[in-house]
């Protein structure tokens, strides 16, 4: 947009306003001031530092950091295709090919007019109903041909985005199986009464003889969690429910979020009730910014109903109200203490642990960060009591879990089960039916083969945050294993050495294997770079971006096998091709000018 | 069957060349001074610029490879040593790391030779050499390691007369070759 | 066993409560390989040189405080391996060339690799492009050769309260960058004399007209190894 209507004040001091001048809404001032001027010039950075009294540095270091801020202007629509393996199953690639041909761009190129930019990003959490795309932060699920000309049209036409067709910005639930949660019908508060008349004490009585453990992956007991914080000597204590779902192949907490918010904002509420926190923040990932408005309406709508608020409920004291965060591309957030550094303003690298956010978190006070999931089943064991929830899933892991099951089967979209539903039985539920590997957990999850499938899903068997990507026969899954690497890479912090050198070593590595210029020699470097990772990284994303690529080296060799050179060696790079350039200047074609691969 | 202690029965052939280097590694080779006495005992000179032999036989025993490989012609006497020899060494940093040569890899090669050839101060030639004879740039300069299998790596710029004495006779004693600390050096 | 004791390789190792493993052990004279740590300054935890096992499990001895009777393995085969593996890839993620660096000698990243008998970097080079700040009178910034330790980036904000650098990008394309307009370190505040001049273990951040004062040859680490200067690791300022 053009700044000549509008002074550097006039854009910029109404976000400021609107965010206190607080630096620790940062993120959020960046965010509106992009979603204004398209990008952040140096000017508005500047004006920022000013304003907040931060350093440059912080600032630009936050721009650089994320995935969705940009410092030069990157195109009046801002496309961006989700590139999980399951956009790729659906086709991503070509439908890709076909808007960059049609609008004469190639990937990452800014248009001459400044009209439009394509390229790439990490799954954006649409795998039942993809390949998807943002624009504009904005998601457009199920894509085909004929949605992608259409957007062309609508792009060359210079259409606004609120005026495109809503059909296209509809993003379906797809609930499949409904358990105690997704078939829950509560009145809004009702729990939240229940855990008012048992008391911050019985309502943590609750939770532990729940057994109940968090859904965000690792399944730590969460009524421990609670109590932990609850105890933790501080001014003040801090809810903040981990809504960036990143982990590639996961989107149950965007069903979560659209439709059954209430038990999500009543969970947060329960929590904030039992540890005596008076805030609660939401922080929310980029790729799910279309749901923004509609979340502050809920919230809205629960503080009208004195849901959210001064005295909650009536209840004297009782003061709770939540804040939504907007992420802006890094998956990293997702590790709680890098999302605690996110919320504070400042690039999402995990903080060292111990102390646990239990005791230092947002601000270095005790906070409590727990899942979508986990939050909106607290709002059932309060509702229905510990014992109930006990008695529901296994003896290890208690209640249901929803699963997000994508890729190669007839029904994708949300299932909840409860725990112990052996991965078969799931398979024969969504319309798997040639199923050749599982990938349970995302990226970072584990791969299971045919031979596997009578595993369980649980805490103590095959636990998972919740995704499920199913791969038929015709799968290639040593490509399966580098789509994931590369998302690492991509998504890696570049904190520690091992994670930060290590996965784009890994890439290159399983890059030269695709090419067919590897040997057993690659196949080595893979297993060694594995055992680094594993056990030196600093967080879990390093400690398991290893594990796409050993566990279909294990299960899927052939795929791996069959793109490898019968000799000892392979050069590190394209002998003939790195002679080219010499070639042009030099004006030389004769034999004597290239190199061929051979010994 | 030999005994364990027995020597080997035949001098080893080396064979040494200097690809993007500065021959420092092999002025380091000479400084082994009375060492080279012992040395010659157990081996044999094949290619070298000691011996100014133009190709390897067919089966070396140990080749001994200084500087990095920066042009075509460095490619094939690489490939050529590889072939030849059982044991390949890299010798020296530029071949180990690719040394200060590689300092021009940040730098477009079309750009390089346009200002050697035409932009320096006092250059009246209007053309790059382009004879057939004359091997061409890589768009980098490599390590050694990066172009062919490499067995063992003698770091240091260059590695000590002493180093490379150390290095060798453990190698051909059967050991597995170790620098001390003050032989190990990089620069 | 003494109650503020614990165990490295089977040597018990005293220690005063608050103590990490790493400033025990050092105190202690055992060596523990690491980059990132520099005495008085809080642990960064980042370069993972000192990842130990304590009891059965990974962790860096830098961030983890010593308590009693812990068992830590350090100088073992595996964990040496993987040193010398961060080591490689520390090198070739960037521009390592030591006959040309006027740290060679006195660096640490190059004493850990004399000390774990890195032979060559094995990895194959990135060759980055990085840039070369010579712009302040009193030092040069040479990023080929950062590691992105953060110890310039600590030392300057918490000990000079000068708050100069910090570390921007992701992934491998993390670089430190300068709080001036510009970005260069000319009109920043920067002096020769600030803790954060003083604190790089690497030639990426180097005093001016001081490179050969002392020859090559003569330098800390060039006929000591580091692992017998635990105590100059423990109290140098510089």
């Amino acid at each position: 947009m053009s700044l000549v209507n509008s002074s550097v004040e006039g854009v910029l001091e109404p976000i400021l306003e609107r965010y206190l001048r607080n630096p620790h809404h940062l993120m959020q001032i960046l965010r509106e001031t992009q979603e204004r001027l398209g990008f952040i010039p140096k000017w508005a950075v500047d004006y920022i530092s000013e304003a907040l009294a931060l350093a440059r540095t912080q600032i630009q270091s936050v721009i650089e950091f994320y995935a969705f801020f940009y410092d030069s202007p990157c195109g009046k629509y801002r496309i961006l295709f989700s590139d999980n393996v399951t956009d790729r199953m659906q086709g991503n690639t070509a439908l890709l090919a076909r808007m960059l041909s049609r609008l004469g761009l190639s990937q990452g190129q800014v248009s001459g007019d400044g009209l439009v930019s394509i390229d790439t990003t990490s799954c954006t959490g649409m795998c039942d109903q993809g390949p998807a795309l943002l624009v504009n932060n904005h998601a457009i699920p199920r894509l085909s041909s004929q949605r992608v000309d259409a957007i062309c049209t609508l792009i060359k036409n210079q259409t606004p985005l609120e005026q495109w067709p809503s059909a296209f910005f509809s993003v379906e639930d797809n609930i499949r199986r409904k358990d105690v949660l997704l078939s829950a019908e509560l009145t809004n508060g009702q729990a939240l009464q229940r855990a008012i008349e048992l008391g911050p004490q019985g309502m943590l009585a609750e939770m532990k003889t729940s057994n109940f453990r968090g859904r965000g992956g690792a399944g730590f007991t969460t009524g421990v969690k609670w109590e932990a914080c609850r105890n933790a000597p501080g001014e003040t204590r801090y809810v903040v429910c981990n809504a960036d779902e990143g982990e590639p192949g996961t989107f149950k907490d965007r069903v979560l979020l659209n439709s059954y918010a209430e038990l999500l904002f009543e969970g947060m509420s329960i929590a904030g009730f039992v540890i005596g926190a008076s805030k609660g923040l939401l922080y929310l990932r980029a790729e799910y910014r279309y749901m923004l408005e509609k979340l502050q309406a809920t919230l809205e709508a629960r503080r009208k109903a004195q849901l959210l608020g001064k005295n909650i409920l009536g209840q004297k004291g009782f003061d709770f109200d939540i804040e939504i965060h907007m992420g802006a591309g890094a998956y990293v957030c997702g590790e709680e203490t890098a999302l605690i550094e996110s919320l504070e303003g400042k690039p999402g690298r995990p903080r060292i642990r111990p102390p646990f956010p239990a005791t230092h978190g947002y601000l270095g006070q005790p906070t409590v960060v727990n899942n979508v999931e986990t939050l909106a089943k607290a709002t059932l064991i309060a509702q229905n009591g510990g014992a109930w929830y006990k008695g529901l899933g296994t003896k290890l892991s208690t209640g249901t879990k929803l699963l997000s099951i994508s890729g190669d089967c007839d029904a994708p979209g949300i299932y909840e089960y409860p725990f112990g539903v052996r991965i078969s039985k799931i398979l024969e539920d969504c319309g798997a039916r040639n199923a050749m590997a599982v990938q349970v957990g995302g990226a970072a999850g584990t791969c299971l083969a045919r031979h596997e499938f009578g595993r369980k899903i649980a805490f103590e068997d095959v636990s998972t945050s919740g995704a499920l990507m199913v791969f038929g026969n015709n799968r290639d899954m040593f490509e399966v294993a580098r789509n994931f690497t590369h998302f690492f890479k991509h998504e890696s912090c570049g904190f520690c050495t091992p994670c930060r050198v290590g996965t784009t070593l890994l890439c290159n590595l399983l890059d030269k294997i695709a090419d067919g210029k590897a040997t057993s020699y690659e196949m080595n470097e893979l297993s060694r770079l594995h055992q680094l990772l594993k056990t030196s990284s600093h967080c879990g994303l390093g400690q398991t971006a290893w594990r796409p690529v050993y566990d279909t080296m294990q299960k899927f060799r052939p795929s791996y096998d069959r793109r490898l050179q019968q000799k000892d060696f392979e050069p590190a790079f394209a002998m003939d091709a790195a002679l080219a350039p010499a070639r042009e200047i030099m004006e030389r074609d004769d034999a004597d000018a290239h190199l061929g691969n051979e010994l | 069957m030999l005994s364990p202690q027995e020597p080997p029965k035949r001098k080893l052939r080396v064979a040494t060349t200097s690809l993007s280097g500065c021959f420092g590694c092999h002025m380091s080779f000479l400084d082994m001074d009375e060492h080279l006495l012992e040395l010659v005992e157990l081996v044999e000179f094949d290619r070298s610029p000691i011996t100014d032999v133009k190709h390897c036989s067919a089966a070396c025993d140990i080749g001994i490879v200084e500087g990095g490989v920066c042009n075509s012609e460095n490619v094939h006497v690489l490939r050529e040593f590889r072939k030849s020899c059982r044991t390949l060494i890299a010798l020296g940093a530029c071949a180990v790391n690719g040394g200060l040569p590689t300092l021009r890899n940040g730098l477009d090669v079309r750009e390089v030779l346009r200002e050697v050839y035409f932009e320096m101060p006092g250059v009246v030639s209007n053309t790059i050499p382009n004879d057939i004879e004359l091997p061409l740039l890589l768009d980098k300069v490599h390590p050694i390691n990066e172009v062919v299998r490499i067995d063992y790596f003698v770091p240091g710029c260059p590695p000590s007369g002493d180093a490379i004495f150390k290095f060798l006779a453990d190698l051909i004693a059967g050991r597995t070759p170790r620098l001390d600390y003050p032989q190990m050096r990089f620069d | 066993m003494n109650e503020n004791t614990f165990v490295i390789d089977g040597t018990p190792i005293p220690f005063e409560p608050g103590q990490s493993i790493l400033q025990a052990a050092l105190k202690a004279d055992v060596f523990i390989p690491h980059l990132c740590f520099f005495p008085g300054l809080k642990p960064n935890g980042s370069c993972k040189l000192c990842t130990v096992v304590v009891n059965g499990r990974p962790g860096s001895a830098c961030t983890l405080l010593a308590r009693p009777g812990i068992e830590v393995e350090n100088n073992t085969p595996e964990l040496n391996d993987r040193r010398r593996l961060m080591l490689q890839m520390l090198f070739v993620e960037g521009n390592h060339f030591c006959p040309g660096c006027e740290k060679s000698g006195n660096c640490q990243l190059q004493a850990l690799a004399y000390e774990l008998e890195m032979m060559t970097p094995h990895f194959n080079h990135f060759f980055p492009s990085r840039k070369v700040d010579a712009s302040h009178p009193e030092a040069f910034l040479d990023m080929n050769r950062c590691i992105m330790c953060g110890l310039c980036v600590q030392a300057s904000r918490d000990v000079d309260k000068k708050n100069i650098f910090a570390i921007s990008g992701r992934g491998m394309a993390s670089h430190i960058v300068i709080n001036t307009p510009s970005g260069r370190l000319k009109e920043s505040n920067f002096s020769s004399s600030d803790k954060a001049a003083n604190v790089c273990p690497v030639g990426a951040i180097l005093p001016k007209r001081r490179g050969f004062a002392t020859p090559i040859g003569q330098r800390r680490y060039d006929s000591l190894p580091i692992s017998t200067q635990t105590e100059f690791l423990t109290t140098r300022k510089a």
